[in-house]
């Protein structure tokens, strides 16, 4: 462990960097993650989020520097990693000629799930998701909101840690989102770490912490009012509009 | 290591997979039909003309003699060479004999009777049977003639006896190796898709944050596809056996234990061409890539002796070549172990070797 971190850092990101043959996807970055924390990733699309996403969760090996999230190493350690994280993508993963209730067993299972612990986590999931109506429907006939849902219960069935949502709201109604987020605090108040990507500022303002990405760099982190602050400006989403003018214009 | 929740997971998308499980099962039964029915390689019935221009009790029986060969149907005579080259141009006829005018007289004579048979030979499988029906009817008429003359038996007779199929039928010969070549071209095929589709629809990215390990990942896709395969196996046998009457005369239960190295292989296959293509597609044409050597080269169409050699090497490069020979050997000659153990050794050593590879080449991550 580093200086700058603490024990209570579900996150520690150091130098991560990645590059896929001349593009420089992520670079250097350093990154803490609190633990309980519910942390926004912003930035435009190509900025690096879900590279540094798929670093984090062990999908994608780091081209240098290091991670450990939950305490484990994600180049080494990416087994007990995974053990330890739920990892939700806007594809949801789900399998379409499944059924509700056979996804959740399936996911359930692989993380080591069994009898009547199985029976009863995906009781209470489907109860707490209002899923159960729909346990016997096929995931591939699910709406976008539901299919999300859905997605949201197989991410968390082990009940991790650590949670990443990449773009976990794309193509959801309002109410979906709302509702979604609804969840998200509260698995936050459980003290589950959540990382979360979105290009919808209104979600990015109900993050305790943010971070913007530009073109592979870290250009700001702080909590939303620190970030208002910080950029004199009123709105999430003018915060992010000027630091994208910004940095484009460095360039140029 | 947990192949349970993997393998609940395939077992139930393939029971609820109607349309690939009634192709898997329903494969294997319209191939059994149409290799059994359509592919004869015994050439029968040429449609022959005949210019006898001897018009004589003996030129009659020559042509009475090749008729009952069963290898040429006479379906006109004609009046000139011209006439028969029109014929045989026409694809109307593939034969034709011609009985020179001096027939008779050369035979009365004592002098070497003379008659032509002219071949369409554009395909050497008619032609090799027009061959041999001529060849055969020349030699009939000249014993009897002879023993005519003489009044003592032929000196000499060589007795031909086809053994383990007696009526040299083809189907006898091309069932048990449809097993093989069925099971290679669903197997593999199916295989090589199942984790591509994965990846087409993201949750082998979902699966790869799990901590499934590997091995459990790749057995669960393939112990399904083993099952299937004995079904398929089964199905070819009893079709086979009830349609064209194929003999068993081995053991079936030493049948099915080698049968598994070579569905494994077969498997491993798939696996690893999953391994190395990025969508399904790519899957089809790669498996459709590897089939065409295994009809072609196995030993099932053609046989390896008449090969040249560097269509041999590739042909022991496949597993199909040994199971092929493992399959003739038990059904037809009705042979064990004993003489079986070398085809055995290598498709257990291709097994082994195939599910190791797939295994490694497998990563965990996505790039």
């Amino acid at each position: 462990m580093t200086e700058a971190s603490s024990s209570s850092d579900t996150v520690i990101a150091r130098g991560l960097r990645k590059v896929f043959g001349e593009l420089v996807a992520v670079d250097g970055l350093d990154l803490e993650i609190h633990r309980g924390e519910v942390f926004g990733l912003l930035g435009p699309n190509g900025s690096g989020k879900t590279t540094t996403i798929r670093m984090l969760c062990g999908l994608m090996a780091p081209t240098a520097g290091t991670a450990t999230v939950v305490g484990c190493d994600v180049t080494t350690e990416a087994e007990q990693v995974r053990r330890n994280i739920g990892y939700m993508s806007q594809r949801f993963g789900l399998y379409d000629d499944l059924s509700v209730a056979e996804n959740l067993r399936f996911y359930a299972s692989i993380y080591g799930l069994a009898g009547q612990r199985r029976k009863d986590r995906i009781a209470e999931l489907l109860r707490d998701l209002g899923l159960a109506p729909r346990a016997d429907q096929l995931a591939g006939t699910l709406s976008g909101g539901w299919k999300q849902r859905l997605a949201l219960a197989c991410a968390t069935a082990h009940r991790p840690a650590m949670l990443f949502l990449d773009e976990p709201t794309a193509g959801v109604d309002p109410a979906s989102r709302r509702l979604f987020w609804q969840w998200i605090y509260e698995l936050a108040a459980t003290g589950t770490t959540i990382l979360v990507t979105t290009h919808y500022m209104d979600e990015a303002e109900r993050c305790q912490r943010l971070a913007f990405l530009s073109r592979g760099h870290l250009i700001a982190i702080g909590t939303v009012a620190e970030v208002l602050a910080q950029f004199h400006q009123s709105s999430i989403e003018d915060v992010f509009i000027e630091l994208q003018r910004q940095d484009e214009g460095a360039v140029v | 290591m947990n192949i349970m929740p993997m393998l609940w997971k395939e077992l139930v998308q393939l029971r609820r997979d109607r349309f690939t499980l009634a192709l898997m099962l329903g494969i294997p039964a319209i191939q059994l039909a149409l290799f059994g029915y359509a592919i004869q390689t015994e050439v029968r019935h040429l449609p022959t003309v005949v210019l006898d221009e001897s018009r004589t009790p003996e030129s009659r029986r020559l042509v009475e003699t090749m008729r009952n060969t069963g290898n040429f149907d006479i379906i006109e005579h004609v009046r000139s060479r011209a006439e028969m080259a029109d014929r045989i141009e026409s694809g109307r006829a593939n034969a034709g004999l011609v009985i020179p005018p001096e027939f008779m007289h050369d035979l009365k004579r004592g002098r070497t009777a003379q008659a032509q048979v002219v071949v369409d030979a554009a395909d050497p499988l008619a032609s090799s049977a027009a061959l041999s029906g001529a060849v055969l009817t020349g030699r009939a008429r000249a014993d009897a003639l002879m023993a005519g003359r003489s009044g003592a038996p032929p000196p000499l007779e060589i007795r031909v006896r086809p053994w383990y199929n007696p009526g040299l039928q083809s189907s006898v010969y091309i069932v048990p190796g449809i097993i093989g070549v069925i099971l290679s071209l669903t197997l593999v095929l199916i295989t090589s898709m199942s984790i591509v589709r994965e990846r087409e629809r993201g949750t082998l990215e979902q699966l790869i944050v799990t901590p499934i390990d590997k091995t459990s990942l790749m057995l669960g896709k393939i112990i399904p596809f083993l099952l299937i395969g004995y079904v398929q196996i089964t199905v070819i046998l009893l079709l086979g056996r009830l349609l064209f009457h194929v003999p068993i005369l081995g053991s079936i239960p030493l049948l099915y234990v080698l049968s598994f190295a070579f569905i494994v292989a077969s498997l491993a296959v798939g696996l690893l061409m999953s391994t190395l293509v990025r969508s399904q597609v790519q899957a089809m044409q790669l498996s459709f890539l590897f089939l065409l050597p295994n009809i072609l080269l196995s030993g099932f169409m053609f046989p390896r002796q008449a090969m040249p050699p560097f269509a041999q090497w590739l042909s022991a490069a496949l597993p199909l070549t040994y199971f092929l020979t493992i399959l003739r050997g038990v059904l037809l000659k009705g042979i064990g172990l004993e003489h079986l153990w070398f085809e055995s050794a290598v498709l257990a050593g291709f097994a082994v070797v195939l599910v190791t590879l797939s295994v490694l080449r497998f990563h965990k991550t996505i790039e």
